[in-house]
C-alpha cells in the first residue's frame, strides 16, 4: 500500500474538504437561509385600506379614493395601433414616445407607470378596450383624499417610502407608501394597518407556478385602525380663514384635557395639493417657498420671544418665592434704570404716575418697571445670582417650557429658557439680574414656540397645573389611554398665587390692551404683546412692524379654550391678535359670531400685512439691473 | 475457458456493482427531478430527459453483460487495438464532428448523439496498463518514460483540438497511475511547483513573481557560497546559472501561457474563484446560483421533488455538470455527504481490489480507473460547490448524457472483469 498512499490520501483529502465545504453551505450558512429572501420565492403583497381620520366631533378629514395607473411592461408590448391609443389616452404621439422610451430605458423586463392618476370616467372607458394593447395594463392605487381642505400641517402627507428606510426596515418595501408630515407620520403604525403575504413558488423565467409550501407562511392583512382627533375642524378652518394674508400661528388647547383644538399655521394650503397628478408640481411650489414657508408649522416649531406674556410667569413666581405680595407696589417714572450708564434704561408705556404699581395694574398695564423689580428680586433673593436664575428657570420650566413639551406631533422646537449656569457659561460669570434684565419682559435670551405659550396659559387657566397637549383623542373609537396625556402635570406654583394673577388678566380685556375686543357674556383672560423684531434685506438690517402675541383663556371660571396666537409683523397685540382671539373664542364657545361683533370679523377677515411682507423680499439691486457696470 | 466463463458471476466483486447500482439509480432520481416537467410523461421515452436517462439506464445492462462476456486475456492482448480504434474515433471527429457549444466532440446518429471522449479513457487506461505491465518495462527510463507520456497525452491533445479543455485535463491524472508504478519524485515536484507558480501568475504580476524567486534563489547562492567560500561557485557555477534560468523560462512560460494561450473566459473563471472578479450575473452566476441552492437544503434537505430552486430551474445545467446541486437542495447535508462517501468507499475499494492482484495488468489498470473516478469526482463537485473553477465534465453515474453513463460503465466493469479472474491468468 505504501506506493498507493498518494491517491490513497488525496481521496481522504477530498473527502474532508468537500465534507467541510458542505458543512458550511448547509449547516452553518443554510441555517439562517431565509424563505422569502430565495429566488424561487415571490412574495405578494395584499395593501389594507389605511385608516380614515376623523375630528372630534366625527367630521371625516382624510379618507381614501381609488386612482387608476395605466402601467406599461416594454418587452411585451407587440407593434400597436399608436394613433387609436394616443387618442384613448388623450396624449400626444409625442408624448408616447417619450413615456414608452423612459419605462424601456428603466427597465423593460418590469412595469412601469406610463400615465398617471386617470380620470374616473376615462378609466371605465379604457377598461374595456385595453385589452386590446398587449403590455399595457391598468393598475389601482389607493391615495389620500381630504374632503375638508384644511389643517394640512396637522394631517400631515404620505408618499413613496425613501430607499435607505426600505433597506433597513424590514416591512416597508421600495415603492411601498409611508407617512412622510404630521398625524400621517406620527401614527404610521396605527393608520397603515399590516400588509398580508401570499408567497407562490416561481421558476427562472418569472413565472408563478403554485404557492408556496400551501401557504403555510401566507398571512392575511390586517386593515388600518381609524383616528379621531382632539381637534375641531371648524374652529381650525374659522383660524384659518382668520389668518389668511397673515403670518403666524393660533393654538388652541382644552385646559382640562390638553386636548389641541386648533392648531393653525399661517400660510397654509390645501391638502389635497399633495395627492394625485399635480402633486410633483405643487410640492416644489410648497416646499421651495423659502419666504412664507407655507410647509414650516409654525405653531409649532417657531420659537419666537414671548414678549409681555411673560410678565405673568414673574408675578407668578415673585409671588411663590415670597419676593413680593399682591399689595408691593414700586413705583415707575416712565422706566426702570437698571445701571448707571445712560443707556442701562428700560423704558416704559405703563403711563401710571405718582402713585406706586401694583400686580393688577402691572399686568393689565404691562408696566415693565414692575417686573424688572421684582425679576430683581428673585435672581437677588440669595445674594448669588446663578442660584437665583437656576430657582427661576425651575419655575419656568414647570410650566412645560424651554423643552419639547411631548405632544404628539412629529415637528417641534425646544424654545429656550436660560439658567444660571447658561450664563456662566457664556458671560463668564460677570452677570447679574440687571444685566439680564430683558428676561423681566420675556425678551432677551427667552424663546418660546406658540404651542408652548397655549400650554402655559392652560396651566395659569388650571391654577396651577396642565396636561401635556396631545392630538389623538381615540384609536378605532376608543379613548387613548396613554399616561402621557392623561396624568396631570402640576407645577411649582402653589394654587392661590394664581388668582390675582388671573383677575389681572381679566382686567387687561375689561380696561386694558384688549378692552376693544370683548365677547358680551364671556369672561376672557390674556396679555397682549408684541416682541421686537429685525430683518436683513438685501445686506440691510431693516427694522419691521412689531410682532404681535397674545395668549387668553375663557371663560374665568371653569375654563374651555387656552390659546396663543402670533401675528408676524403684526404690530400692536390689540390691533390683530386680541381680534381674532375674542373671534376664535366667541365661535369656539358659542358656535357662532354675535350680529354685534360681525364687523370684528369681517375686519380680521380682510386684513391682509402681504405689504408689511414685501419688505422682506430681496429687491433686484440697481446693478444688476442696470447690468452696465 | 468455458470453466471461467461459468464462474463469473461467483467471481466479480458484489460491492462494487452495488455501489454502481445506487450511484447509478439515485443519480436518476436526481436526473428526474432536475428535468421534470409539470405535466409527467412516460417514463420511457424519448421525450424527456430523465425518460432518455432510463433508457440508457436499461441499456447500461446488455452493455454490462456485453463487457463481462471477454476475458482478461481478451482485454490485454486487444489493448493496443482498442486504443488506436478510440485514437481514429477522436480523429474523425475532427472532419465529421457535430458542433456544440463551439467544440465538435459528438457524433450524431439521428436523435441520438455519440461523445467519443467518453470511451476513450477507458481504452487509454487499459493501453497504459497493457504498456505498463510488459515485462520488459522500466520506468526508471527515461525512454520508457516518454513512451507512457506519449500514451497518455495522445488523446488528450486530441480532444483539446475539439476543442473540450475540461475532458482533455482529465488525462493528467494517469500520473498517479504512474506515480504508484515508481515514477521520480521530480515529476510531482515540478507538476506541484508548476500550479503553485500558476496560481501566484493570477494572483500578482508575473514579473514581481519572477523577481521574488530570482531572489530566493540568490540569497541560497550567498548563503553556500559564505558556507563554502569561493570553491562553491568555482564547481557549481554551470547549476547556479542553471536554475536561474529554469526558473525565468518556467515563470515567464506560464506568464505567457496564461495570458495568450488561455482564452478570456478561462481566466475569468479562475479569477472568479480566486475572488479577484465577483460576478454574481454573468460568469459567476451558476456558481452563485447553485451555492445557494445547495445552502439553501440546510442539514436535512427539502425533500425529493420539493427543491423550490431546482424545481424553478434556477440552476443552468443542472441534470448534467451541476446535478450535485439538485442533491444538495433535496438530500441536504446528509444526503449530500452520504454521495460523497459512497464516491469514496468506490474509489477505496477498487484501490483495495487492485492491490491484491498479482496479475500487474489488472493493478494497473484498476488505478487508473481509480484515478479516473476521482479526477471527475473532484472537479465536478469542487466545481459545484464553489472551490475549483467551472470545468465542464460530467459527475461519473450522475450526470445526465448516455456517452458518458456508457464510458463509466465500461470502465468500471472491465475492472470487475479483470478483477474476477485475478487468480486465473496466473
Amino acid at each position: 500500500m505504501q506506493k498507493g498512499l498518494l491517491l490513497n490520501s488525496f481521496i481522504a483529502l477530498m473527502g474532508i474538504f468537500f465534507i467541510g465545504r458542505l458543512f458550511q453551505l448547509q449547516v452553518i450558512r443554510g441555517e439562517n437561509f431565509d424563505p422569502i429572501r430565495n429566488a424561487a420565492v415571490k412574495v405578494k403583497y395584499d395593501y389594507p385600506e389605511r385608516g380614515y381620520i376623523y375630528d372630534r366631533n366625527g367630521t371625516l378629514l382624510v379618507a381614501n379614493q381609488l386612482s387608476y395607473d395605466v402601467m406599461v411592461q416594454p418587452n411585451q408590448v407587440k407593434p400597436l395601433d399608436t394613433i387609436e391609443f394616443c387618442k384613448l389616452l388623450k396624449i400626444t404621439k409625442q408624448d408616447f414616445l417619450k413615456k414608452f422610451k423612459k419605462a424601456d430605458n428603466y427597465a423593460p423586463w418590469l412595469p412601469s407607470v406610463f400615465l398617471k392618476q386617470l380620470a374616473k370616467e376615462d378609466f371605465a372607458f379604457l377598461q374595456e378596450k385595453l385589452h386590446k394593447y398587449q403590455g399595457f395594463f391598468i393598475q389601482k392605487r389607493i391615495i389620500r383624499e381630504y374632503p375638508i381642505k384644511s389643517a394640512a400641517n396637522v394631517l400631515g402627507y404620505i408618499g413613496e417610502v425613501n430607499e435607505a428606510l426600505a433597506k433597513t426596515d424590514e416591512y416597508y418595501q421600495p415603492g411601498e407608501l409611508i407617512g412622510k408630515e404630521g398625524i400621517e407620520k406620527q401614527y404610521e403604525e396605527y393608520l397603515r394597518g399590516r400588509k398580508g403575504k401570499k408567497l407562490f413558488k416561481r421558476n427562472n423565467l418569472n413565472k408563478i407556478t403554485g404557492s408556496y409550501q400551501n401557504g403555510a407562511k401566507d398571512t392575511l392583512a390586517e386593515n388600518g385602525k381609524d383616528l379621531t382627533l382632539t381637534l375641531d375642524i371648524h374652529l381650525q378652518q374659522y383660524g384659518q380663514e382668520l389668518m389668511k394674508g397673515k403670518r403666524g400661528g393660533i393654538v388652541a388647547l382644552d385646559p382640562a384635557t390638553g386636548e389641541i383644538l386648533a392648531l393653525v399655521t399661517a400660510p397654509s394650503y390645501d391638502p389635497n395639493m399633495l395627492v394625485g397628478r399635480k402633486r410633483s408640481k405643487n410640492s416644489t411650489i410648497l416646499f421651495n417657498d423659502k419666504i412664507s414657508k407655507p410647509s414650516y408649522d409654525r405653531a409649532l416649531l417657531a420659537a419666537y420671544a414671548p414678549g409681555s406674556p411673560f410678565k405673568m410667569m414673574n408675578g407668578l413666581i415673585g409671588l411663590q418665592e415670597g419676593v413680593i405680595n399682591v399689595n408691593t407696589g414700586f413705583s415707575c417714572s416712565g422706566g426702570f434704570r437698571y445701571g448707571s450708564r445712560k443707556r442701562e434704561y428700560m423704558g416704559c408705556h405703563c403711563k401710571i404716575y405718582g402713585r406706586k404699581v401694583r400686580l393688577n395694574a402691572a399686568i393689565a398695564k404691562s408696566c415693565n418697571s414692575y417686573f424688572s423689580n421684582t425679576y430683581k428680586r428673585i435672581i437677588e433673593k440669595d445674594n448669588k445670582p446663578t442660584q437665583g436664575l437656576n430657582n427661576w428657570a425651575k419655575h419656568v420650566k414647570s410650566f412645560g417650557l424651554g423643552n419639547y413639551l411631548g405632544y404628539d406631533l412629529p415637528a417641534g422646537s425646544p424654545g429656550l429658557i436660560p439658567t444660571g449656569d447658561y450664563y456662566d457659561a457664556r458671560l463668564n460669570y460677570r452677570w447679574n439680574g440687571s444685566s439680564t434684565i430683558s428676561n423681566a419682559i420675556g425678551q432677551g435670551e427667552i424663546l418660546t414656540t406658540p404651542i408652548q405659550l397655549a400650554n402655559f396659559t392652560a396651566a395659569i387657566a388650571n391654577r396651577g397645573y396642565f396636561y401635556t397637549p396631545h392630538i389623538l383623542k381615540k384609536v378605532d373609537k376608543k379613548p387613548i389611554l396613554d399616561s402621557i396625556y392623561t396624568e396631570k402635570k402640576i407645577t411649582t406654583i402653589a394654587k392661590e398665587h394664581f388668582n390675582p394673577v388671573i383677575e389681572a388678566m381679566h382686567e387687561v380685556f375689561k380696561t386694558g390692551t384688549g378692552k376693544y375686543s370683548q365677547v358680551k357674556g364671556i369672561e376672557i383672560c390674556g396679555k397682549t404683546g408684541t416682541s421686537e423684531n429685525f430683518a436683513f434685506v438685501n445686506g440691510k438690517r431693516v427694522q419691521l412692524a412689531d410682532h404681535s402675541i397674545l395668549v387668553a383663556f375663557a371663560p374665568k371660571k371653569n375654563p374651555k379654550i387656552a390659546l396663543a396666537i402670533f401675528v408676524e409683523n403684526g404690530g400692536y397685540g390689540s390691533t390683530i391678535a386680541a381680534p381674532i382671539t375674542s373671534l376664535m373664542i366667541e365661535k369656539y364657545l358659542n358656535g357662532e359670531i354675535s350680529k354685534a361683533n360681525k364687523y370684528r370679523e369681517t375686519k380680521m377677515l380682510n386684513l391682509s400685512l402681504q405689504t408689511e411682507y414685501d419688505k422682506l423680499i430681496p429687491k433686484p439691486t440697481e446693478e444688476i439691473a442696470s447690468g452696465t457696470e | 475457458m468455458r470453466q471461467e466463463q461459468n464462474n463469473i458471476f461467483a467471481n466479480i466483486d458484489w460491492v462494487l456493482v452495488i455501489l454502481f447500482t445506487i450511484l447509478v439509480c439515485f443519480g436518476w432520481l436526481n436526473i428526474y427531478s432536475a428535468s421534470k416537467a409539470e405535466e409527467d410523461l412516460a417514463l420511457l421515452s424519448f421525450g424527456t430527459k430523465y425518460g432518455k436517462q432510463l433508457i440508457f439506464i436499461v441499456l447500461t445492462i446488455p452493455l454490462i453483460v456485453f463487457v463481462l462476456f471477454f476475458n482478461t486475456k481478451f482485454y490485454e492482448r486487444f489493448a493496443s487495438i482498442l486504443y488506436v480504434l478510440s485514437l481514429i474515433g477522436l480523429l474523425l471527429l475532427l472532419p465529421f464532428g457535430k458542433e456544440i457549444n463551439g467544440a465538435k466532440s459528438w457524433f450524431n446518429f439521428g436523435a441520438l448523439g455519440l461523445q467519443p471522449s467518453e470511451f476513450v479513457k477507458a481504452f487509454t487506461a487499459l493501453a497504459l496498463a497493457k504498456l505498463l505491465s510488459d515485462r520488459q518495462y522500466n520506468l526508471k527510463l527515461v525512454k520508457n518514460q516518454i513512451k507512457a507520456f506519449i500514451v497518455i497525452f495522445l488523446p488528450a491533445c486530441l480532444i483539446l483540438l475539439q476543442p473540450d479543455a475540461g475532458s482533455a485535463l482529465a488525462y493528467v491524472v494517469f500520473f498517479f497511475v504512474l506515480q504508484r508504478e515508481g515514477l521520480t519524485k521530480a515529476y510531482m515536484v515540478l507538476g506541484i511547483g508548476s500550479l503553485i507558480i500558476f496560481i501566484l501568475t493570477i494572483l500578482f504580476n508575473t514579473y514581481s513573481i519572477l523577481y521574488f524567486l530570482l531572489g530566493i534563489i540568490t540569497l541560497f547562492t550567498l548563503y553556500f557560497m559564505y558556507k563554502e567560500g569561493k570553491r562553491f561557485l568555482r564547481f557549481n557555477w554551470y547549476k547556479v546559472l542553471g536554475v536561474y534560468a529554469v526558473i525565468t523560462l518556467f515563470v515567464l512560460g506560464i506568464g505567457v501561457a496564461y495570458n495568450n494561450v488561455l482564452q478570456q473566459h478561462h481566466r475569468d473563471r479562475f479569477e472568479v474563484l480566486l475572488g479577484l472578479k465577483t460576478d454574481n450575473q454573468g460568469i459567476g452566476y451558476n456558481s452563485h446560483q447553485s451555492e445557494l441552492t445547495i445552502s439553501s437544503g440546510s442539514i436535512t434537505g427539502k425533500g425529493f421533488l420539493k427543491g423550490d430552486l431546482t424545481q424553478g430551474d434556477f440552476v443552468p445545467e443542472q441534470h448534467t455538470d451541476y446535478i450535485f446541486s439538485v442533491i444538495g437542495e433535496e438530500w441536504g447535508f446528509i444526503g449530500s455527504s452520504l454521495v460523497i462517501i459512497l464516491f469514496m468507499a468506490l474509489m477505496y475499494r477498487i484501490i483495495y481490489l487492485a492491490e491484491t492482484h498479482t496479475n500487474k495488468f489488472g493493478r494497473i489498470y484498476g488505478y487508473g480507473v481509480a484515478s479516473i473516478l476521482f479526477f471527475h469526482v473532484v472537479i465536478n463537485i469542487g466545481m459545484v460547490i464553489g472551490l475549483l473553477p467551472t470545468v465542464g465534465i460530467p459527475l461519473p453515474f450522475f450526470s445526465y448524457g448516455g456517452s458518458s453513463l456508457w464510458g463509466f460503465t465500461i470502465l468500471l466493469f472491465i475492472f470487475i472483469r479483470l478483477d474476477a479472474h485475478k487468480n486465473y491468468d496466473f
